[in-house]
């Protein structure tokens, strides 16, 4: 990945992934498939052959185990930007706060009650 | 010349979609979130804008990372609502204000913003919820005002600052004072307040922030510039960025405003949930 912009434009933020050009040019294969997701042929088209559609648009293996895992972390890790994830969730039927939980090590109620206890 | 009545703000989170077409304004979760619009929709009816102007941030359906403008100013006659990925269900179009939106383009690029039109453009909830909060049955509301999208970028960093987001309202003030026409237009900035979808964090809210911001932006909007973009990450989660949506509005109404309604609830979704109406000085 010697291709990708070396130089760091950001502070580290704990739990936080700065999705800038690096994360954007590292995770365009994973970001345009779910991207794709709007369309509802594209969504039936992954249910129908999920490897073959993540080769159709590259993923490269980080990527693919990731989405193979339902690992939102993994899936960050390798790129991946939170608004396309959600049309990749959104194929499971998840909600923000399942996916929350699944980030968190939380249940979905359990990550429910610690949004309310900021209140 | 057309006048600016004011601006509205409200958090654009796609379950108040859902919330709304379920009629759910009495359920205990759904209610100290809905109480913060009857003031609105009054205000909306004893004012009556002609015009529109939806400041939003698109979450990848009207653009991708293939092309990812800045700022973005839609020109088309109609804008259409699209499937996000979760079959929600399709509008009827908004209908839009071209000779507006072009007039909006000419005055910012002559006033040295670099912005890209767009003839076609999909809109998304961050377009559409607030527009069904303000004008319940949108858009076949009879006092559906015609609608310019603006669209800033805060999907992928660099994000404009909020400085910049602030001297863009102004430009836009500018420019809406200047259109010549005796219309009446009122601008939402949508979006936020704290919340954090992603990572480890995701969950992340901060009222103390979030009422620092909204103190702040009502008088006295230039402190807020002092925020850095990273401060901004930090302090109002990763989606949190969608404040700078709230500066842009609040750039376009000048020094003197009239709050006339607030709201503030955690949690909507994972989101805190902010409403403002500020009305500019007659």
């Amino acid at each position: 990945m010697t291709d990708l912009p070396g130089h760091h434009y950001h502070i580290e933020i704990p739990g936080t992934t700065i999705f800038d050009g690096k994360q954007a040019m590292k995770g365009y294969a994973l970001n345009k498939m779910c991207y794709d997701f709007n369309k509802a042929e594209n969504r039936e088209g992954f249910k129908a052959d999920e490897e073959g559609w993540m080769e159709k648009y590259g993923l490269n293996d980080e990527q693919k185990t990731a989405c193979r895992n339902r690992d939102v972390l993994g899936m960050i890790n390798a790129g991946g930007n939170i608004y396309y994830l959600a049309k990749f969730a959104g194929i499971f039927k998840l909600s923000v706060q399942d996916v929350g939980g699944l980030q968190t090590g939380r249940t979905t109620e359990e990550f429910q009650d610690f949004l309310q206890s900021q209140a | 010349m057309a006048k600016i009545l004011g601006g509205i703000t409200t958090s654009h989170i796609p379950a108040v979609g859902n919330a709304i077409q379920k009629e759910l304004y009495d359920d205990p979760y759904w209610k100290p979130f809905f109480d913060g619009y009857p003031k609105v929709h009054q205000w909306i009816k004893d004012t009556k804008p002609d015009y529109v102007i939806n400041i939003y941030n698109d979450h990848g359906l009207g653009f991708f990372l293939d092309r990812m403008p800045t700022f973005a100013i839609g020109a088309a006659h109609e804008y259409r609502n699209e499937d996000e990925g979760w079959g929600l269900p399709s509008l009827d179009p908004f209908p839009g204000a071209p000779e507006l939106s072009w007039h909006i383009i000419e005055s910012m690029v002559s006033d040295e913003f670099d912005i890209t039109s767009c003839q076609e453009l999909a809109v998304d909830h961050g377009f559409v919820v607030p527009m069904q909060l303000f004008w319940p049955g949108a858009p076949n509301n009879p006092d559906m005002p015609r609608a310019v999208p603006i669209s800033a970028n805060t999907v992928q960093h660099p994000i404009p600052t909020l400085k910049r987001a602030l001297d863009f309202g102004k430009a836009l003030g500018k420019a809406l004072r200047s259109f010549p026409e005796d219309a009446k237009i009122v601008i939402l900035g949508t979006g936020g307040l704290s919340h954090q979808l992603d990572g480890e964090r995701a969950g992340f809210i901060n009222k103390e922030f979030d009422q620092y911001c909204l103190e702040n932006i009502v008088s006295n909007p230039e402190e807020l510039t002092k925020i850095t973009r990273m401060e901004l990450v930090e302090k109002a989660g990763a989606q949190g960025t969608e404040f700078l949506m709230w500066m842009m509005m609040r750039g376009a109404l000048g020094d003197n405003v009239t709050e006339i309604t607030r709201n503030y609830h955690i949690p909507i979704s994972n989101t805190a949930a902010g409403t403002l109406l500020l009305e500019c000085a007659a």
